[in-house]
């Protein structure tokens, strides 16, 4: 490349002379016309550059937001009083704002989202990538990737009209004698669980599915060579080969897990409890969404406080991937 | 099977390819239960009425004309802004920047912004572009909202577009004297049209199935536009916001109505998709 632009700018050079002539009889070459043509390259690089900037400014003063109206009711609660109290009562007489419940909701949510979604996912991905046969992959691939589309608040739908009822006859099953459950109608934390476990499959399988087919052939054939079976190659040589992709998979899963909102917050009941399966639970998500639009003053700060802890995590996810991929790069 | 004893069969092997075939047929099977309930109970709301009309207690109508024509407003507006903007930084990252610390910034932000929640980007958005910049629950906010969350996908797509034109046409633009610029605009850029436009039929599908980073910038109205330009600086509530409000309130005839026309519209981007890219190898 660098020899192109050199030969290419010494050309540039050259056909400067017979431009002048060119441009003299009306027409204009390929060049553009003369002197405006440094502008205008300059000009586009400098475009170009800015359209560039456009994700380091934006990823900058979302940040910038973020920490701005996130913290003053950190400090006006006390940050212990906020993160580590469990009791949330913004609007009550003597207001409290812990978000406890909520942080302790989403991890364990998306934690337990996890270990359902990422068996199932990193399984379709071996199917893709090691078993399937032309025409089997030629129908799960399509699924998936539909899966991928469909909008979050139609998995919504689905968790209220399918899931719910289900979770409901599971709980008056389970309860049926006890006094001091609460009935939650089905809406509840196994359901949003089971809502999360699904969303994150398409992630899951994309991602594990690439660096599955990225492990070179050679691998598979020597481990054939040595007599191990078809599974025992793939859980023995293949996913351990594309262990980096696979961990990348998850992370990425545990970002659209713990960032999900609109899919949970009918499903998940929507009061501030102990993350119990069968407690009706506010993840850090669903609380933003069911009372930003009623909230204001400290209670509307402690909901930014709220989606500055969901950014945290966030970020931690990012700088994660960002590391394994780093990693992965030096690795080869 | 492949080993060179032959016969034996491991009972571990057995259960675990069960398991994968188990797994990937979960996942068709999830996919077909979801559409097919959706349409199965979506059908019967779908009539001429519902998609002509605005809910009006009045005149006794309950139809989502007003939702339809808001998503299409957010789906120009935010295209008009990130598609041109998106396309540019592809191809500064493509073809102007050397490899180095400012490239590998503007790579991970471009991933960070791909994995921020869509909850985030409604937060920042209210505050950034709905308080600071003063346009409160209105059209241009949310689209201006959604400009940075579709920002990556056209980024990314269109940088693995132009990744793909072959150096010798490059090569070639430049032995004949042409400028980075001309180069660019006469055969880079067209070479990586198919590319361009799928990331174009991406971000669509993004924006139309978006529904938190919207409820707290677009608002939820669902009235008819008033006037053509003025109606971007109102409030406009997108069929996906529209939906969540019939769930929250129950309504859920209206809500499969509009179940069924996004995954029909799922469906088509889908379709459109694999078109553009078909296309596009076929050249």
């Amino acid at each position: 490349m660098e020899n192109v632009s050199t030969a290419g700018a010494r050309l540039k050079g050259r056909a400067l002379s017979s431009e002048k002539i060119i441009s003299k009889s009306g027409n204009f070459s390929i060049n553009g016309r003369g002197s405006s043509k440094n502008f205008v390259e300059t000009l586009m690089k400098f475009i170009f550059f800015l359209c560039a900037m456009a994700a380091v400014a934006a990823v900058l003063s979302i940040t910038l937001y973020m920490i701005i109206s996130g913290t003053p009711a950190l400090f006006q609660v006390g940050i212990f009083d906020m993160l580590f109290n469990t009791l949330w009562a913004p609007t009550a007489a003597e207001p409290s704002f812990g978000i406890a419940y909520m942080i302790l909701t989403s991890v364990t949510g998306t934690a337990l989202a996890l270990v359902i979604g990422v068996p199932v996912g990193l399984f379709t991905a071996v199917f893709l990538s090691e078993v399937a046969h032309k025409r089997a992959a030629a129908v799960v691939k399509p699924a998936v990737e539909l899966l991928a589309g469909i909008p979050s608040i139609v998995y919504g739908l689905m968790g209220v009209l399918i899931i719910n009822p289900l979770m409901y006859k599971l709980e008056f099953f389970i309860f049926s004698g006890s006094e001091t459950h609460k009935f939650t109608g089905g809406a509840n934390m196994l359901a949003a669980i089971l809502v999360l476990a699904v969303m994150i499959l398409p992630t899951v399988i994309n991602v594990s599915e690439t660096s599955l087919r990225a492990v070179p052939e050679e691998l598979r054939a020597a481990s054939l060579a040595l007599g191990a079976t078809k599974t025992q190659t793939i859980f023995k040589t293949t996913i351990p080969a594309a262990k980096n992709g696979i961990i990348t998979a998850v992370v990425l899963g545990v970002g659209r897990a713990i960032g999900e909102a609109m899919a949970i917050v009918l499903v998940s009941g929507n009061s501030v409890n102990m993350p119990l399966p069968f407690n009706s639970v506010r993840f850090l998500t669903t609380g933003i969404v069911s009372e930003m639009s009623y909230s204001s003053g400290l209670h509307r700060q402690a909901l930014f406080t709220v989606g500055l802890v969901l950014f945290a995590f966030i970020m931690i996810v990012n700088i994660v991937i960002n590391r394994i991929i780093k990693g992965g790069k030096g690795n080869e | 099977m492949n080993s060179v004893y032959g016969s034996k069969r491991r009972i571990s092997d057995i259960v675990l390819l069960a398991l994968i075939y188990l797994s990937a047929a979960l996942a068709v099977a999830v996919l077909v239960g979801i559409v097919a309930y959706v349409f199965v109970r979506g059908v019967s709301s779908i009539n001429l009425s519902f998609l002509t009309t605005v809910t009006s207690a009045i005149k006794g109508t309950s139809g989502i004309l007003g939702n339809i024509v808001n998503t299409l407003y957010i789906i120009v507006i935010t295209l008009i802004i990130a598609a041109p903007v998106g396309i540019g930084a592809a191809v500064y990252l493509t073809e102007y920047a050397k490899p180095g610390r400012l490239v590998s910034l503007i790579e991970f932000t471009t991933e960070t912004l791909s994995g921020i929640p869509s909850i985030i980007y409604g937060l920042f958005g209210m505050v950034f572009f709905g308080t600071s910049l003063g346009l409160g629950f209105s059209i241009l906010c949310g689209s201006l909202t959604l400009t940075l969350m579709v920002l990556p996908i056209i980024i990314s797509t269109t940088q693995s577009a132009l990744k793909t034109v072959p150096l010798s046409y490059r090569s070639g633009a430049m032995g004949i004297g042409a400028t980075k610029w001309y180069m660019i605009r006469t055969i880079i850029l067209p070479s990586a049209m198919p590319g361009i436009v799928t990331s174009v039929i991406l971000s669509i599908g993004r924006i139309v199935g978006e529904s938190a980073a919207l409820l707290f910038t677009a608002g939820s109205a669902y009235f008819l536009p008033k006037s053509f330009f003025g109606h971007i600086f109102t409030s406009g509530g997108t069929l996906t916001i529209q939906m969540y409000l019939n769930m929250s309130k129950a309504k859920y005839t209206e809500a499969f109505g509009i179940a069924f026309i996004l995954i029909c519209i799922v469906l088509l981007i889908n379709f459109l998709t694999k078109v553009v890219i078909r296309t596009g190898t076929r050249k």
